[in-house]
C-alpha cells in the first residue's frame, strides 16, 4: 500500500515541514523514486542485505515457549540475528545507499534506544561517510553501551539537553542540524515516521522482513500464518512484517505499543490508548497530546517505543480496522524478557519483549491448529542493564 | 487597528522600511508580554510578531526553545496568548500583530474557533511555521477558508533553498508579506549575513512584488544597515528574546529591549 502523491494515507501522512525543507525533503523524494525501481540500486541493496547484514534471517520454530503455553504454534522471525542486532540495519542500508547516490557527504540521524543510532554509525563506516547522532540525554545514559558502540564505529554521539531529552527531542535537534547543514548532510531518520518519503521509503527497506517471512512459513508450513505480532515505537519493524501481508485479508496484524508504568497513571507510550490526530515532527497521526496541543511525555523502560507519536500508516490501518493494536506494560514486558530468555535461550530487546509479551498473556485464547508469527526485532544485550535495574528495584519494592 | 497591508504600503509610500520585532509569548508570562508589546511599540516596531509556546520548536535555535519552555512552565497557550492580545488592544495599541505558531497548537484549537478569535481579539495574522502553501491549499484548506472568512492574514516563509518554480506559490498564498528565512538554519542570532543573500534578495525581487521582510539571525545593526536596501523591511527575533533572557530583572528587560529596537530601528532608515 502506497500514500498518494502527497504522501498521505487517508488523512494521515503528509508533509508538514519548515519551507528550508521543502527542498531537501524534494531532493530525497525524487532519488527515492529513481533508484527504488532501478535494477542497479536493488542489486546493490540485495548484495549488501545478504553479505553484509546476513539476510535472510531464519524464522525459528519457538517449541518449548509454544508447548509451554498451550497454544498456538509460535515462530520467531529473528531480526535479533542481524549484523548489530536489530532490523533497524535494514533501513540504515537502505538509505545510506540512497544518500550515496545523491552524492551526500555527512549523514545525520536520531536515536533513542541507540540501535538505529548503531545501525546508522555501522553503515557510515562501511562507506566512509562521516556520521553525527543525536540522542537524549536520558537516553545516553540509559543506553551506556550502545552510546560507546557508536563512538567506536566513528561516529559523533551528541547528547541532547533541552526538552524531556528522549527520542523527540533528539528528531527535534537533528532536524535543527539538517536545516543548517542542508547542502553536504543527508537526514536519515529511523523510523516510519516524519515527514513524506520517509515513512514510505522506511516501510519500503523494511518490508523485507514480511517478504521473507511469508516464503519461509510457506515453505515450513504450506499455509500462511493466522497472525503476525509486532511491538510499535515508530512502527518501522511492526510496517516491516506487515506490509507484504496486507491484502492477505485472513491473516491477522497485531501492533503492541509500551504500556510503561501504567495508562491510568497517564505514564505510558501508547499513543492508541488516549492519543488524537494531531501534527508532529513533519507528519500528522495520532500523538499523545494535552488539551492545548502541546506533546505530552512518554515513558516506557525500552526507549525504542518511548515516543508521543506513530507512524502514519498505523493509524490508517486502525481506522480501515486492518491491524489491530493494543500495548503491553513495563512489568509484562519484563515477564516476557525473562521467559523468552529462559525457554528459548533468546534475549529479546525490550522492545521485542512487548510483543512476546502479549502473546503470553493471548495464547491460550487461540487453538493449537493456528499459527502466529512474532516478529523479534532485536537482541537484548543492549537492555542487561536496565533489566538489573529493574529487578533490583523489584527486590526493593517486595 | 491598522492591517498589516496599510502599514506596509505607508511604509514603502515613505520610501521607508519595516521593523518587524518578535517575542515569545508569556516569557516571562503573559501580563509582561503585554508590557513588552507596549514598549517594543513605544520603542518603533511597525509590526509585532508574537511566538506561541510548543514543545517542540524544531524550526528555533536555542534562545527561543529556551523562551519557549519558559512560557510552557508558566502555563501559557494558545488561548492565554489570544487573551493578552486583546489586552494590548485595549491599551490603544494599534501596531498589527502576526502570530508565529507551530501548526500543532493551532489544529488542536480548532481553524475555525481560532480564526473568530483572532478577529475578536485583533490578531492580524498567522504565520504557521511548519505548513507549506501546498499543504495550504489541499489537505489543510479548511484552514484557509476559515482564515479567510475573517479575514486574518496568512503568513508565509520563503528560504534560500526554496525553489524558484514555487516562489509566486508562496507569493500567492502569503498575505501581508513574504518572511524571507536569511538564512539555512533554525532562529537565533548570528553575526554575519549569510554567503549570497543579497544576491538572492534581488533576483526575489525581480519575481514578487509583495513586501519582502528578511529574518533570522539579524541583531547588529551593520547587517540591518546592508540589507535594507534588498528588501522592505526585517525581522529582529532571538536577540530581543536574549536581552528579556538576561536582563537582571523586568524593568531592565523592558529598557535593554527599548533601546535595542530603537537602535536597529535607526540603522534601518
Ligand atoms: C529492537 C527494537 N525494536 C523495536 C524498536 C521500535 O521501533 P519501530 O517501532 O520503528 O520498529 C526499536 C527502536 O529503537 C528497537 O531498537
Amino acid at each position: 500500500m502506497n500514500p498518494n502523491s502527497r504522501g498521505f494515507y487517508g488523512q494521515y501522512g503528509g508533509s508538514y515541514i519548515p519551507e528550508t525543507l521543502s527542498a531537501p525533503i524534494e531532493e530525497i523524494k525524487e532519488a527515492f523514486e529513481k533508484f527504488k525501481n532501478e535494477e542497479s540500486f536493488q542489486a546493490d541493496l540485495s548484495y549488501w542485505q545478504k553479505e553484509y547484514i546476513g539476510r535472510a534471517t531464519p524464522l525459528t520454530y519457538a517449541e518449548r515457549l509454544t508447548h509451554f503455553l498451550g497454544g498456538p504454534k509460535i515462530y520467531l522471525k529473528r531480526e535479533d540475528l542481524t549484523h548489530t542486532g536489530a532490523h533497524k540495519i535494514n533501513n540504515t542500508l537502505g538509505q545510506i545507499l540512497i544518500a550515496k547516490r545523491m552524492g551526500k557527504k555527512r549523514i545525520i540521524a536520531e536515536t533513542g534506544a541507540g540501535q538505529h543510532g548503531v545501525a546508522v554509525a555501522t553503515v557510515c563506516a562501511l562507506f566512509g561517510l562521516s556520521c553525527t547522532i543525536y540522542m537524549g540525554e536520558d537516553d545516553t545514559k540509559r543506553q551506556r553501551l550502545n552510546v560507546y558502540r557508536m563512538k567506536l564505529l566513528g561516529a559523533s554521539v551528541r547528547p541532547v539537553t533541552l526538552g524531556s531529552r528522549t527520542l523527540k527531542d533528539a528528531i527535534n535537534e537533528a532536524m535543527r542540524d539538517w536545516v543548517t547543514n542542508i547542502k553536504n548532510s543527508y537526514y536519515l531518520l529511523g523510523s516510519a515516521l516524519g515527514p513524506h518519503p520517509y515513512p514510505q521509503m522506511v516501510t519500503e527497506f523494511q518490508s523485507i522482513i514480511g517478504r521473507e517471512v511469508k516464503e519461509q512459513i510457506l515453505k515450513k508450513e504450506g499455509r500462511l500464518p493466522d497472525q503476525l505480532i509486532a511491538c510499535v515505537g515508530g512502527g518501522s519493524n511492526a510496517i516491516g512484517l506487515f506490509h507484504p501481508f496486507l491484502e492477505d485479508k485472513d491473516v491477522s496484524l497485531i501492533g503492541v505499543e509500551a504500556g510503561g508504568f501504567g495508562i491510568k497513571e497517564k505514564r505510558h507510550s501508547a499513543r492508541f490508548e488516549g492519543g488524537s490526530v494531531g501534527i508532529f515532527q513533519g507528519t500528522k497521526t495520532v500523538i499523545l497530546q494535552d488539551q492545548f496541543g502541546q506533546i505530552e511525555e512518554t515513558e516506557s523502560i525500552s526507549a525504542g517505543l518511548d515516543y508521543a507519536g506513530i507512524g502514519p500508516l498505523h493509524c490508517y490501518l486502525k481506522e480501515m480496522g486492518r491491524a489491530k493494536y493494543t500495548y503491553a506494560t513495563d512489568e509484562e514486558a519484563m515477564n516476557a524478557f525473562s521467559i523468552l530468555s529462559k525457554m528459548e535461550g533468546i534475549i529479546p530487546a525490550l522492545e521485542s519483549s512487548h510483543a512476546i509479551a502479549y502473546i503470553i498473556k493471548e495464547a491460550a485464547h487461540l487453538s493449537k491448529d493456528k499459527i502466529i508469527v512474532c516478529n523479534l526485532s532485536g537482541r537484548g544485550d543492549k537492555d542487561v542493564e536496565t533489566a538489573i535495574l529493574y529487578s533490583s528495584k523489584e527486590e526493593v519494592n517486595n | 487597528m491598522k492591517s498589516i497591508n496599510d502599514t506596509l504600503n505607508k511604509i514603502r509610500q515613505n520610501g521607508k522600511k519595516a521593523f518587524v520585532a518578535y517575542i515569545t509569548a508569556g516569557d516571562p508570562n503573559l501580563n509582561k508580554t503585554v508590557e513588552l508589546v507596549e514598549t517594543i511599540s513605544e520603542a518603533g516596531a511597525d509590526i509585532i510578531e508574537l511566538g506561541v509556546p510548543f514543545s517542540d520548536p524544531l524550526a528555533d535555535g536555542p534562545t527561543n526553545q529556551k523562551a519557549s519552555e519558559r512560557a510552557l512552565k508558566q502555563g501559557c497557550h494558545l488561548g492565554g496568548v489570544l487573551e493578552s492580545v486583546s489586552k494590548i488592544r485595549q491599551k490603544g495599541i494599534e501596531t498589527p500583530i502576526v502570530l508565529f505558531s507551530y501548526m500543532n497548537p493551532l489544529f488542536r484549537f480548532g481553524f475555525g474557533e481560532l480564526s473568530r478569535r483572532c478577529r475578536e481579539v485583533g490578531v492580524n495574522g498567522l504565520l504557521p511555521v511548519d505548513l507549506t502553501p501546498e499543504s495550504f491549499l489541499e489537505e489543510e484548506r479548511h484552514f484557509k477558508n476559515a482564515l479567510e472568512k475573517e479575514r486574518i492574514e496568512p503568513i508565509f516563509l520563503m528560504a534560500p533553498t526554496t525553489k524558484t518554480s514555487r516562489w509566486k506559490l508562496i507569493e500567492k498564498e502569503t498575505k501581508g508579506f513574504i518572511y524571507y528565512v536569511s538564512r539555512t538554519g533554525t532562529t537565533g542570532v548570528s553575526d554575519k549575513l549569510s554567503e549570497g543573500l543579497l544576491g538572492k534578495l534581488k533576483e526575489v525581487r525581480k519575481v514578487v512584488k509583495k513586501p519582502l521582510i528578511v529574518g533570522f539571525g539579524l541583531s547588529k545593526s551593520e547587517q540591518v544597515k546592508t540589507l535594507a536596501p534588498y528588501c522592505d523591511g526585517i525581522v529582529v527575533g532571538s536577540a530581543i528574546v536574549r536581552e528579556i533572557e538576561t536582563a537582571k530583572n523586568f524593568k531592565e528587560a523592558k529598557k535593554n529591549t527599548h533601546s535595542l529596537v530603537t537602535k536597529l530601528k535607526e540603522s534601518l532608515i
